[in-house]
């Protein structure tokens, strides 16, 4: 087990690089400088910027200092936010990101794991019906058009709540709800299709059989059993949730993370850039390796070598 | 069913068997009318509407009073955008191109994902563990921060040669909102092979010692005919399945990318970049959000519709539920 934690940890920072690689070369064989010609940049700044990124230099050494400066955590310094490391931006922006993120997850986790429950064990009822129903909707109304309706039904014609910004528990609430309505309904069907499944399995006849209680065998075994697909979700999840935050961070004009991605990408910023894909690309890999260490607890039947 | 005791006995077909689950299932029946009512909508909708009234996608009136945003009415089912557009005119033209994203990336990831996950599955061995890992490290790379730089560099002038003379080729030289389409197709197919690979991979793999390619390869058939007649039909009901539930997915990620500029821009219309419009207005004007949107998620529902009764059609594992 420690063996398998410590091959995948190692194996993080190359894929980083890698994807780190990818967007490197992708910035540099588009046309154009990569600090943009049309922006004035003071003549001082540009000699430092050249020296410090070589840009004299073959392009195998640039990309040798790139990669190595990125490497040992250096992510430069922004060449639009002028003086500013990308590293301080990438902290100051990363909070709102992250607390918009982990409440949705929560929200739709504790909607989805109910909804799928209540939906498998009373399958084809109305309740089932409704719910598969909802999960469904949730599935096929993209985000950019649920958050404005609900800004629009909440905000415009309730008055109920802030239509956009950052400020106190109310203007998270939209933001939140239209961030965790996909997620609540992935979680669902998959808690439901994963339950019906267990549920017809040999264990769960034995543990019936040897006089446990209807709800011990659902909250013991089958739900142990059933959230399996939810948890390997969980992972894939992270990385949708950020392209689901760069709208929601759109919509409700948010300066989180995602914002300041699109805004780093127009501004051809390559520092900003390869640093947020860097530190991303880091943090998606540590959650994919959670949940592959999870999933050896919850199943016993799983070993790592 | 009654009258199976007194008729003869037929034979049934895997596909014939899986067409009757299909249209038993009602929803999917229901996203499978809908899917086409919007396709013929979206063919045959844009000629319709300038014959019967004039408008076209970019129809700004000639008279300025006219060039307003309008309430839907008689004459705009769904309203005009600032410029006296006619919006239903827009959702249809827009719902050509979404619709065609959605088909020719899932063509992409077919074609890229079908070839390599049965070529991996199909020799095995250390080449297979190779080429699986590759997609493994793609996997765990978030793409979709790729996507966005390539869309964002290559987008507008400064689109790649190759894909100038792509835009060459289809008849529309130097039309840069074609060329824009064009790196999107491309971009999108880029990234939506990976899962289909893994699908055909696991199918290969349990269907290649099967007798009937020993048989094949008794009879002299080489590898690669081996793979594309005999093993790949063979793998095609999940192949079918994943490509369905493929196209919202792909539509989905055109439509974020368009919501955010970066995919199909003006002239040009898709239901993303509809959507992004009418947002700016949504406190005044919401049937410019509201109409591109519900066409857009009502087209999402029945093809996961579909996906989901083609799944249930097609796959004998989810057969019981």
């Amino acid at each position: 087990m420690l063996g398998f934690i410590l091959k995948r940890l190692l194996l993080i920072i190359p894929m980083a690089l890698i994807a780190v690689s990818v967007t490197w070369a992708l910035i540099r064989v588009a046309p154009g400088t990569f600090y943009s010609s049309e922006k004035k940049i003071p003549a001082a700044v540009e000699a430092k910027l050249r020296e410090k990124y070589g840009l004299d230099d073959p392009w195998y050494k640039q990309y040798g200092i790139m990669l190595s400066n990125i490497a040992r955590g250096d992510f430069g310094i922004s060449l639009k936010y002028e003086g500013q490391p990308v590293n301080e931006i990438i902290a100051r922006h990363l909070p709102y990101s992250a607390v918009i993120g982990l409440l949705a997850y929560l929200l739709a986790l504790a909607i989805g794991l109910v909804a799928g429950t209540i939906a498998a064990l009373r399958q084809n009822s109305a309740f089932d019906y409704a719910s598969m129903a909802a999960a469904m909707l949730g599935l096929s109304v993209p985000n950019f058009v649920l958050g404005p309706l609900l800004v629009l039904v909440f905000s415009f014609w309730l008055y109920l709540l802030p239509p956009a910004r950052w400020g106190g528990f109310t203007s998270l609430i939209l933001p939140v709800v239209t961030l965790a309505a996909i997620y609540a309904a992935y979680i669902a069907r998959l808690t439901r299709a994963g339950l019906l499944e267990v549920m017809r399995s040999d264990y769960i006849r034995t543990a019936r059989a040897k006089g446990l209680s209807e709800r011990s065998v659902i909250l013991r075994h089958a739900l142990r059993g059933g959230l399996l697909p939810v948890v390997s979700f969980t992972g894939p999840a992270l990385a949708a949730l950020l392209a689901g935050t760069v709208v929601v961070e759109k919509v409700f004009a948010i300066p989180g993370l995602g914002n300041i991605f699109i805004q780093s990408v127009l501004n051809r910023d390559e520092p900003l850039v390869l640093g947020i894909v860097a530190f991303i690309s880091v943090l998606v890999m540590i959650f994919n390796l959670i949940v592959d260490i999870a999933y050896g607890f919850i199943d016993p039947r799983i070993r790592y070598e | 069913m009654k009258d199976d005791s007194t008729s003869p006995v037929k034979g049934t077909s895997l596909w014939r068997d899986a067409m009757r689950r299909l249209l038993r299932n009602r929803l999917a029946v229901f996203g499978l009318i809908v899917l086409v009512f919007i396709s013929v909508s979206v063919i045959v909708g844009p000629a319709v509407i300038e014959a019967t009234t004039g408008y076209t996608y970019d129809y700004i009136p000639a008279d300025n009073e006219l060039v307003k945003a309008m309430a839907p009415s008689l004459k705009h089912p769904m309203g005009t955008d600032e410029a006296g557009r006619d919006i239903l005119a827009r959702v249809l033209q827009g719902g050509r191109i979404s619709l065609l994203v959605g088909i020719i990336s899932t063509l992409v990831s077919l074609i890229v994902g079908v070839s390599y996950g049965a070529i991996a599955g199909f020799l095995g061995g250390r080449i297979d563990n190779l080429m699986m890992r590759i997609v493994d490290i793609l996997y765990a790379i978030p793409y979709i921060l790729i996507v966005v730089v390539l869309l964002a560099v290559f987008g507008g002038t400064n689109s790649p040669e190759w894909i100038k003379w792509l835009t060459k080729l289809i008849g529309a030289e130097g039309n840069q909102g074609i060329s824009q389409i064009l790196l999107l197709f491309f971009a999108l197919g880029l990234v939506s092979w990976l899962t289909m690979a893994r699908v055909v991979r696991g199918q290969i793999l349990s269907l290649k010692n099967e007798e009937f390619v020993l048989a094949a390869r008794a009879s002299g058939v080489s590898n690669v005919g081996i793979i594309f007649r005999h093993l790949i039909p063979n793998a095609l009901g999940p192949v079918i399945v994943y490509a369905t539930l493929t196209v919202p997915s792909v539509m989905l990620a055109e439509a974020f990318l368009s919501f955010l500029g970066l995919g199909v821009q003006a002239p040009y219309a898709s239901w993303g970049s509809l959507a992004s419009a009418g947002i700016k207005n949504i406190a005044i004007f919401p049937w410019q959000l509201i109409f591109p949107g519900l066409t857009m998620a009502l087209t999402l529902f029945s093809l996961n519709f579909l996906g989901d009764g083609l799944r249930d059609a097609l796959d004998p594992q989810t057969r019981k539920f």
